[in-house]
């Protein structure tokens, strides 16, 4: 099996921290490769997101001239993935380490490669490959062109350039990378089940395993998802949500409408609402042709944030 | 002569878009060293992921110098004409210009000299534009430039002389990447940059350093290898040309290598195993050439040579392969445990169309036109209704949502599973056939049934919602509808008239959202027409005797296909006998005349003629000649007998030959011309039984 190779040629550290046995070893590794790279290493947005790129540091940071570059993990909540806990790879609730490159350097593939060196992922023996893959959220009205990066055929990451985020054209560029921790645990450590993932990188009774974080939490956001959230109130959170966004939005704007002083504010609630449609949609009480008017309707918001961002002083605003 | 060699080297190309930009680099250069005056006498792109490369050879070293006249006024021409010819020919005297002469004189003609330039400075003015307005599919910016390219360009490798000598480098920069003579090989065996000279060199060196530059060789490796590995071990590899294209654009240096999955994932179906493998993984699948099943063996197509001999690479795809195989076995056997029927409710939720309704609604028309085409294609009623019912049902499945191009194939063998009739089962699948014009046409009645209905639901709905395929747009594939009907009416010699069928599903199902039906209906029946004109003439049928058909037994009028292809072969056949080609001659003769003299005379000459004014015997024996020609004409239509009816045609001939021969139609006895005349017209009546004569060419 592949594991072996890996663990030989993993660099040197404690074994409890070592990221082919350990998937807080995993993140630390991350982290400290790309704080060497010059990342501003920042902690989970403390609100629910679908994906790392909705943290305001990557969605509203990717646009604007100023230079940004920085990297997270982002707890990523996507209620209709749930599966009681039962299902070996699939989850409501999962993490994504994020990072963001902006202007995109010539050398990023190379600083992702490397990357992938520093948590065992040799390239003189793993066939490592950047296969298409074109990117585009309809809810942030954002996208981009890039691949999935593939090692040994297995999907390890997203790579993307922004072309346009909330409707407005990213220049300079940002470069995202995006790793699903979990598959890339689950590698590393030639794990087939998620749940059976060493956490902690310890041993016997020491041992703590990403089952004994998190099942209890699959099985109950599975049937809370599913069954149990209560769609009357989280079609009122919906239009809560967008009703206050709209609020901030006009609020935040100075006489001339040149500068904004609510964008972020604002934009938590565009983000509150996508959650909540997400939420409404894992309950199957959303049509087809609902759906569509929802993810327009978080898009209009998106857009606005985005609009509102560019006239901070963060999205480079004179 | 000098050669070109020009290589932009970028992150990975889309394996999808790397042929076509080959060609269009190709082109676009060769086009403009042509239009420069370059002419050049070989050129060829290759792509891998990284790189787009071309070699121009035999380009001249400077563009042929051009020789420029330009026409001045006579000579002897007052002093300002001839200061303003010196002026716009940039001469500063007369003496300059030559003296020609033409007709009208003597004049002056300026003869200006336009020096070519050296190649190289052409080349680098057309590279730069060549590559900023490249026809990418989908292009991205990067960084902080402003340049497209289809992913961030690195460097450029643009060198031009002559093959025995050391090139220049073409001097031009794009957003500041300047053109040198240096590339890098293979991403992780080769990553160092190396110098290159002329195209020859550039090959060879980047073999060295792992990079196959050609993708048809990189294809033909991977080809060659994974049929030796498998046949090694005494399996077949299942050949995917597409997947062959892809994977070869994957890789600069193509490592095949056999893995394996448990054995007992081969309780899928193969087709299943096939789309997982395949789809998701890029890799090969295996068969046993004695048994054709698939065996739990794999190839892929790594991008290098792996210090551990692949070891690593092998056991990582295997485990990927085995994850996407248990999924695909949950999907299949958590299938399994819902009947079709009870999934149909689903479809209340599904919308189709928004003007056509929901799926729900879409298959109930399905089910009520496949009872009713039933007995006139010779299938069990319920059982075609039946077969409706059921042959949508597996896109509700697990595994047609995975792999949504099972369809049909899964409903096959999940209503076998729950032992359905095997022509209901059948019709799951091949009520979707013919899915192309190579594709086999479905004959048991069943699914016949069911695949006439789906197609024709489908034309009726959107013509009664007035949304047709226009020019190139034809989102809904309404043109292979309609060529599938007309092949499976073909095909099984169906007695249908395609208009009848067309008009009852109308009538039972849009007839209040179409104001129109009549000008609907007729408005199809002409794109079946078109449709049916295509398949014709890709059977090399000739386009004028279809057209001569279809004009006097059109679908519009509601003929049956089969009898109009009947019609069109017959006819064929007589035109091919002398007594055909002689016939036709004297109906063009005949209708001809009277286009003339009907144009002089202002009027038509139609109606019957009157027999008392036959004055010559050959014109009663011609009226005579056409009464039973008719007769016996209109017998065999009846009869639907159309060598018979040519037969009848045929007859005709000795008669209107020699009508031709012995009587004269434009006497001056005005009574006699216009009885003549309208005689001539019962020719082009009579013949009207099989086709308008008119529109035969010959």
């Amino acid at each position: 099996m592949a594991k072996a190779d890996l663990r030989a040629r993993a660099p040197a550290r404690p074994s409890n921290l070592d990221p082919t046995r350990s998937f807080q070893g995993l993140i630390l590794t991350l982290q400290q490769y790309w704080a060497d790279q010059g990342c501003v290493i920042l902690q989970p947005y403390d609100m629910e997101v679908g994906a790392g790129t909705f943290h305001p540091a990557t969605t509203l940071r990717a646009l604007g001239p100023k230079p940004w570059n920085a990297a997270y993990v982002q707890p990523s909540r996507r209620p209709k993935d749930g599966r009681y806990g039962e299902n070996p790879n699939r989850l409501q609730h999962y993490y994504q380490f994020q990072v963001i490159l902006k202007p995109s350097p010539p050398d990023i593939q190379d600083l992702y490669l490397n990357s992938l060196k520093a948590i065992g992922i040799d390239p003189s023996i793993h066939d490592i490959r950047f296969v298409e893959d074109d990117w585009e959220s309809p809810t942030l009205g954002a996208w981009g062109l890039g691949w999935e990066c593939w090692c040994d055929g297995m999907e390890v990451s997203q790579f993307t350039y922004f072309q346009q985020v909330a409707g407005f054209e990213c220049a300079p560029v940002a470069g995202e990378l995006t790793y699903g921790l979990e598959r890339l645990a689950m590698y590393v450590q030639g794990v087939e089940r998620v749940y059976d993932l060493n956490f902690n990188g310890r041993d016997d009774d020491k041992k703590v395993t990403y089952g004994d974080v998190f099942l209890q939490a699959e099985r109950e956001y599975s049937k809370h998802n599913f069954e149990v959230a209560d769609t009357a109130m989280l079609f009122e959170q919906f239009k809560m949500a967008e009703a206050a966004c709209r609020k901030y939005l006009e609020a935040g704007w100075n006489g001339e409408r040149t500068r904004h002083a609510l964008a972020l504010p604002a934009y938590d609630q565009c983000i509150k609402a996508s959650h909540v449609f997400n939420l409404l949609d894992a309950r199957g009480v959303i049509s087809v042709t609902e759906r569509q008017s929802y993810i327009l309707r978080v898009r209009e918001l998106a857009k606005a944030c985005g609009e509102a961002w560019l006239a901070t002083e963060g999205g480079g605003a004179a | 002569m000098p050669d070109l060699l020009l290589e932009l080297f970028s992150e990975e190309i889309p394996a999808r878009m790397q042929a076509r930009a080959a060609e269009d680099m190709r082109k676009l250069v060769t086009d403009r060293l042509v239009d420069a005056g370059l002419v050049y006498e070989g050129a060829k792109a290759f792509a891998t992921p990284r790189r787009l490369a071309l070699t121009v050879h035999g380009i001249p070293l400077r563009q042929p110098d051009l020789k420029e006249e330009r026409k001045g006024p006579k000579v002897g021409a007052p002093e300002q004409a001839i200061a303003g010819f010196l002026r716009a020919a940039g001469l500063t005297s007369i003496d300059q210009a030559k003296v020609q002469s033409d007709k009208k004189g003597d004049f002056y003609v300026a003869v200006t000299e336009k020096k070519g330039r050296p190649a190289i400075d052409v080349i680098a003015e057309i590279v730069p534009e060549v590559v900023r307005a490249f026809p990418w599919p989908k292009s991205m910016r990067w960084g902080s430039g402003r340049l497209n390219w289809v992913r961030p360009l690195h460097s450029i490798v643009a060198t031009f002389g002559p093959e025995t000598e050391e090139p220049e480098i073409v001097p031009f920069t794009i957003d500041g990447i300047a053109a040198g003579n240096q590339t890098r090989g293979h991403r992780f065996m080769a990553p160092t940059a190396f110098t290159v000279r002329h195209f020859d060199d550039y090959a060879a060196k980047l073999q060295d350093a792992k990079v196959v530059l050609d993708p048809a060789r990189r294809a033909e490796m991977i080809s060659t290898d994974a049929k030796n590995l498998a046949f090694a071990q005494g399996f077949e590899l299942v050949e995917d040309e597409g997947l062959l294209a892809e994977v070869s654009g994957l890789v600069e240096w193509p490592v095949v290598l056999m893995g394996a999955f448990d054995k007992a994932f081969l309780s899928i179906p193969n087709e299943v195993i096939r789309a997982t493998i395949r789809n998701n993984q890029k890799c090969f699948v295996l068969r046993d050439p004695q048994t054709a099943k698939l065996v739990n063996k794999f190839i892929l197509v790594a991008n290098e040579e792996a210090s551990d001999d692949g070891k690593a690479i092998v056991a990582g795809n295997e485990r990927v392969i085995r994850a996407r195989l248990s999924d695909a076995k949950f999907f299949y056997e958590t299938d399994l445990k819902t009947r079709l029927e009870v999934r149909l409710p689903k479809f209340e939720q599904i919308v189709f169309h928004e003007k056509l309704g929901t799926q729900e609604q879409r298959i109930s028309r399905i089910v009520a036109l496949a009872g009713q085409l039933a007995p006139l294609v010779g299938a069990d009623v319920a059982k075609a209704e039946r077969a409706a019912q059921l042959c949508k049902a597996d896109l509700l499945t697990e595994v047609v949502g995975e792999f949504p191009e099972l369809q049909g194939l899964m409903g096959r063998y999940y209503a076998e599973a729950q032992n359905e009739d095997e022509a209901i089962a059948h019709a799951c699948e091949d009520h979707y056939k013919p899915k192309g014009p190579d594709d086999l046409v479905p004959s048991d009645p069943i699914s016949v049934a069911v695949a006439l209905a789906d197609k024709i639901d489908t034309l009726v709905g959107f013509w009664a919602i007035d949304d047709k395929p226009t020019g190139s747009k034809d989102p809904y594939a309404l043109r292979r509808a309609a060529l599938g009907v007309i092949r499976i009416i073909l095909d099984n010699n169906l007695p249908l008239a395609p208009r009848g069928v067309v008009e009852w599903h109308f009538e039972h199902q849009f007839k209040k959202q179409y104001l129109d039906v009549a000008s609907a209906i007729d408005n199809l029946m002409v794109f079946f027409e078109d449709r049916l004109t295509v398949q014709l003439r890709d059977q090399r049928a000739r386009h004028d005797l279809v057209d001569s058909v279809l004009s006097n037994a059109s679908l519009v009028e509601g003929h049956r296909l089969t009898l109009i292809v009947c019609r069109i072969e017959a006819l064929g056949k007589f035109l091919d006998t002398d007594d055909g080609k002689n016939l036709l001659a004297g109906v063009k003769r005949a209708s001809n005349i009277i286009r003339i003299e009907e144009k002089k005379d202002k009027r038509e000459y139609t109606g019957a003629p009157n027999p008392a004014l036959y004055k010559q015997d050959e014109e009663m024996a011609l009226a005579e000649a056409i009464a039973v020609a008719k007769r016996d004409a209109s017998t065999a239509v009846a009869k639907e007998d159309f060598a018979a009816v040519m037969t009848a045609m045929a007859k005709l001939r000795p008669f209107v030959d020699t009508f031709f021969d012995k009587v004269t139609v434009n006497v001056d006895d005005k009574a006699l011309r216009e009885n003549r005349l309208k005689l001539l017209n019962e020719i082009r009546e009579a013949t009207r039984a099989v086709a308008d004569f008119s529109r035969i060419e010959g």
